[in-house]
């Protein structure tokens, strides 16, 4: 299998078997505490193949796993069965190559390191020699478009602004996957739209491929090629859902009626992963409550 | 805001209440009565200052210099054991309840102990002994900024592979960092502290704890509260260049008051095990 670190920008779109596949996700399980009595089944059967390019979006009941899935494949975690390949590579090679840049629900950033600091982390980790870091660096900070805040301390910026630090970071090295754990939770509202589409832009600048662990039905509509829809511990994939809003996605993207239209399939997918919900019991007049954990809005 | 107005928020307060406090205090003293071998009056207190300004100096210097000296081989000996205890876990937990239990022991105990291994005139026990009480605050405070590192750091350098070593360097070490100058601010007047109560159970015939047993034992209470005053300030000089050494290394820690770093600064403090030992 080769490793493709350029895509094309309509890759997602050919559904043709190609062998650039950026992740694949093989008969996965995992189960913490194996045979003591506090075992959790956290993942079971997973399969999932990830093309280049794909923005792919993790959704489910909270504690189904969307984020075990995602250390699993980060590698930061060892599974109990099954095998995760990320460029080809075993998932340790590829943590161990670099090959994927996270970003997390906290920024993350390191409090005595400036931002611009803070993005050649990865970098220097890397070996990469000081001139170089700070060209990346800059080029960086022009991509999330905070070139004048370089030399300001994290605290120094809003919450926003600090996620678009960390994923410039996770961005730094140039890695072909990127892989992001809830990055807009922390935020207000108003900033995680804004959030959004800022991400957007950037990871189709950067040509990479994203995995979106969320817990927001918008959200993951409105970033992703595909969303997947997992059902409560032990996880399962139960539904992929294509999405496919185009390219050209802006705030009137979410007053669309397809837009609409792919939050409704997608609440429904959680809905039946709830199992028999709670709408035949319920009152005629009450609304049913959506799954646990998952946001409407 | 400035440096200057910073001070003054921080120095004016204490000023005023203090001033009040010695007020009351001469005012007390003077409306009941008091004899002066009971409670002398600030006013007498600072005539025998005055009269014995010499020996309170000298005092000041010899208690300062072993306060001082335990301070700085405390702060290395506990930096260097925190490192052992966060590399090795067996030594964590061998070593940890030991200096636990070392330093339960009361001064009054061991001085005495240290007295006897060392000569009479030797100011070294009593500096031994504030090396031991300095280096369990830096260790426990020390040892904890290694090891509580957040867990999204943690995730996060695992992700880019790094070594452990590259781990220490950049995460650990840093993190620790702000640790440390909180172990320091507690430990600087402690030492002084520690280093005069030392001197109230034997050894070298000088310093400011022997300068306050000797003259409360002749009913000479004025000087021996003038001692009491020099080791006020000494102790309060001690903290001063404690806090003032944190500014100057990390002043923008204390530019904005985020909730992470008042919120470490207060569980440090609540470690602090320095009050009980005095």
């Amino acid at each position: 299998m080769t490793t493709s670190s350029t895509h094309s920008s309509n890759s997602s779109s050919t559904s043709s078997l190609s062998t650039s596949a950026a992740v694949i996700v093989d008969r996965l399980s995992m189960v913490f505490n194996a045979g003591r009595p506090n075992q959790v089944d956290a993942l079971t059967d997973i399969e999932l193949s990830i093309q280049a390019g794909d923005f792919l979006s993790l959704i489910g009941p909270s504690g189904c796993g969307k984020s075990t899935l995602l250390r699993l494949i980060a590698n930061l975690i060892e599974p109990t069965a099954g095998n995760v390949l990320v460029n080809g590579k075993s998932a340790k090679q590829a943590r161990l190559d670099q090959d994927y840049g996270m970003a997390f629900q906290q920024s993350g950033l390191f409090d005595w390191r400036t931002v611009r600091k803070n993005i050649e982390l990865p970098l220097e980790l890397k070996g990469w020699n000081k001139a170089k870091r700070q060209q990346r660096a800059e080029e960086m900070l022009d991509l999330v478009q905070l070139s004048d805040f370089g030399a300001h301390m994290p605290w120094q910026l809003s919450g926003g602004m600090q996620q678009r630090v960390a994923i410039a970071r996770a961005l730094a090295s140039h890695p072909p996957l990127l892989l992001m754990d809830e990055p807009c939770g922390a935020l207000h509202e108003t900033t995680r739209e804004h959030m959004q589409a800022e991400l957007l832009r950037i990871c189709a600048a950067a040509q990479t491929t994203v995995v979106f662990v969320t817990h927001s039905i918008p959200e993951a509509v409105y970033l992703s090629n595909r969303v997947v829809v997992m059902s409560p511990r032990p996880g399962r994939i139960t539904d992929i859902i294509d999405v496919h809003l185009g390219d050209e996605r802006d705030e009137d993207t979410r007053e669309d009626s397809r837009f609409y239209g792919k939050i409704t399939e997608v609440r429904e997918a959680l809905r039946r992963v709830e199992g028999p919900g709670p709408d035949e019991v319920l009152p005629e007049n009450a609304t049913p409550p959506g799954p646990r954990g998952i946001e409407d809005r | 805001m400035s440096a200057a107005s910073a001070v003054g928020k921080v120095v004016v307060p204490p000023l005023i209440v203090g001033g009040l406090f010695i007020g009351v205090w001469e005012v007390v003293v003077h409306l009941f009565d008091i004899q002066p071998f009971l409670l002398p009056a600030p006013s007498a207190i600072w005539t025998a200052l005055q009269d014995n300004w010499s020996d309170v100096w000298d005092a000041m210097l010899v208690t300062g210099q072993n306060a001082f000296v335990g301070l700085v081989l405390g702060i290395v000996v506990g930096v260097a054991l925190s490192f052992v205890l966060m590399r090795f876990r067996v030594a964590h937990e061998l070593v940890t309840p030991l200096a636990i239990a070392l330093n339960a022991i009361p001064i009054i105990v061991i001085v005495p102990v240290l007295n006897n291994m060392f000569a009479s005139t030797t100011e070294v026990p009593r500096r031994i002994m504030v090396t031991m009480i300095v280096s369990f605050i830096v260790l426990v405070n020390v040892a904890k900024g290694l090891r509580q590192v957040s867990a999204t750091h943690m995730e996060l350098m695992h992700s880019y592979a790094a070594s452990p070593s590259a781990i220490l360097v950049k995460t650990r070490i840093p993190n620790a960092v702000p640790y440390l100058f909180t172990a320091v601010k507690i430990a600087a007047p402690v030492a002084v502290i520690t280093a005069f109560v030392a001197e109230y159970f034997g050894g070298s015939q000088n310093g400011l704890g022997y300068g306050i047993t000797s003259n409360a034992a002749g009913s000479r209470t004025a000087a021996s509260w003038a001692y009491v005053v020099g080791a006020c300030a000494v102790g309060l000089t001690f903290y001063l260049v404690a806090v003032a050494i944190e500014r100057f290394a990390s002043p923008i820690r204390h530019a904005a008051p985020t909730s992470r770093s008042s919120h470490t600064n207060q569980q440090a403090r609540g470690l602090d095990p320095g009050g009980a030992t005095a």
